[in-house]
């Protein structure tokens, strides 16, 4: 059994609306081993962006507790380095080999001839080698979420967090990106949690998926397919996965639907 | 290119009729002087060193004035992101001091703090602050929440992400209130001078337009002038030099 990275206890969380306060997750455990690929997976607003920014340390928790390697997280911090929706997440005043000298030089204190190394190493895995010297609106929606993602593993986080990062893809950039991820991933061992609300890129990608339920978010039910990528995809077992998560997920709306 | 050789060609053509017109009726040199007579005055002022004095005392005192309202409203800003209060209070003032051209403000300034270098500082302050601050605090509120995150994500927090993440993200913002402030500020100068070469104060380019006007060195005057357009006309050039090589060249843009 591999060790665990990130543990996840009882966590809650709410915000405030002008009616009351809302509870957005409710007693979510989740453990998440080392060199694992995990997707959260559920309906819009059952609150698995904010379940990946309390981990993140972008929002508070109201309960419950998350520990990296054992210890508990608060701040926001590079060793659970995040990858963003938004295209415009790069600094645009940076040119892509910059935006990863600046993230390696703040964040882990790498400058120079190493740093110029370890760049070269990720843009060359992420298949930019020859776009250092661009900015980043020079580049196309799919490349400026490669070099997002490439500066995410430059820093070599423990965990790597991802935000629906292909939402505003297109379909075809979408999926290639998908397997790149795949590719990278096997490549690094990288331990990734990846939050998605399509059920094929849930299946493309996840070693485990996490399906939530919606308002307020728990666990509903957590799938280990026997294989991920498109093999599973053409698989009968990859077609009996969707429509299991297809129909706990329609469940859910409806279920929704009536509490409203 | 074409549009640059037209304007030029323009500038010239004018200025032939000027020269031309000036000569043919015999206008006198006390009203207009021709662009011949007006250029020769200029390689007068320049021999004896006075322009370059004027130019650079009006200078000094523009940009010592934006100096302290940049300084000024970035305190504001600072404040004003930091706190509801702050906001609320940066919102209040500039909707006071706005309205009011800085100018208004140098009788009180001479009350306060006499004829001299120290009044027209801070008129020329009170020109810049407001504006520059409301427009770095639209750019610190505008800062993109991926931008923030991603600056708290590296680690980065307090002074740092101010530094690393809001100042280069608000450059937009903050360009465009400098190049407010350089307005306000070259106007504000040259129109406190004039009021101070009537006090006889020694002075920049407006002191010197007001003493030629005395001395009916209509010549003089034109010189004090151009050289307003000139300097006026190399600070936009600055500006866009500035903007093409940072935001232009990175893609950004306010609003």
């Amino acid at each position: 059994m591999r060790p665990v990275k990130l543990q996840i206890r009882d966590l809650t969380a709410t915000y405030r609306t002008g009616q009351g306060t809302v509870t957005a997750l409710e007693g979510i455990n989740l453990d998440v081993y080392q060199g694992e690929k995990v997707v959260i997976l559920g309906p819009s607003g059952c609150g698995k962006s904010t379940l990946l920014k309390i981990i993140a340390g972008f929002e508070p928790a109201a309960g419950g507790s998350v520990r990296l390697d054992g210890c508990p997280v608060a701040r926001p911090g590079p060793d659970r380095a995040f990858v963003f929706q938004e295209f415009d997440q790069l600094f645009p005043w940076y040119t892509v080999a910059g935006n990863l000298a600046f993230a390696l030089r703040v964040a882990r204190g790498v400058t120079g001839a190493e740093a110029r190394r370890q760049i070269g190493e990720v843009l060359a895995l992420v298949g930019l080698s020859r776009w250092g010297d661009f900015y980043p609106h020079q580049l196309s929606g799919g490349m400026k979420m490669r070099v997002a993602i490439a500066r995410a593993l430059v820093l070599q986080p423990e965990v790597l967090l991802m935000d629906e990062p292909f939402a505003a893809l297109d379909a075809q950039s979408r999926s290639a990106l998908q397997a790149e991820v795949n590719r990278m991933q096997a490549e690094t061992q990288q331990t990734l949690l990846f939050v998605t609300h399509s059920i094929e890129e849930a299946l493309v990608i996840g070693d485990r998926i996490v399906v939530l339920t919606a308002g307020p978010g728990r666990v509903k039910q957590i799938f280990q397919p026997t294989t991920t990528g498109l093999t599973l995809l053409e698989r009968s077992e990859g077609a009996e996965l969707r429509r299991l998560i297809r129909q706990l997920l329609e469940q859910e709306k409806t279920a929704e639907e009536k509490a409203s | 290119m074409r549009s640059g050789l037209n304007r030029l060609l323009i500038l010239a053509l004018l200025l032939a009729l000027w020269e031309g017109y000036v000569r043919a009726a015999g206008v006198s040199p006390l009203l207009v002087p021709a662009p011949s007579r007006v250029l020769q005055g200029f390689g007068e002022y320049l021999r004896d060193g006075s322009l370059l004095r004027y130019a650079g005392q009006t200078l000094r005192i523009v940009l010592g004035g934006m100096g302290i309202g940049l300084l000024v409203a970035f305190g504001l800003t600072a404040l004003a992101t930091a706190s509801r209060w702050g906001r609320d209070l940066l919102l209040t003032l500039t909707a006071i001091m706005n309205p009011l051209p800085a100018i208004a403000l140098l009788p009180l300034a001479l009350l306060w703090l006499g004829i001299g270098t120290r009044s027209l500082l801070f008129v020329i302050a009170n020109s810049v602050v407001w504006a520059v601050a409301l427009n770095m605090h639209t750019g610190f509120e505008t800062v993109p929440v991926a931008w923030k995150r991603a600056g708290q994500n590296l680690g980065l927090q307090g002074w740092g992400l101010i530094r690393h993440v809001y100042l280069p993200a608000a450059l937009p913002y903050i360009l465009t209130g400098l190049k407010i402030a350089w307005s306000f500020g070259w106007r504000t100068v040259i129109a406190a001078e004039l009021v101070f070469g009537a006090s006889g104060q020694a002075g920049g380019l407006g002191w010197m337009i007001n003493v030629e006007r005395y001395n009916l060195n209509t010549t003089g005057v034109f010189c004090g002038l151009v050289t307003i357009i000139v300097m006026g006309l190399l600070a936009e050039f600055l500006f866009a030099a500035l903007e093409n090589r940072t935001i232009r060249r990175w893609g950004m843009s306010a609003g």
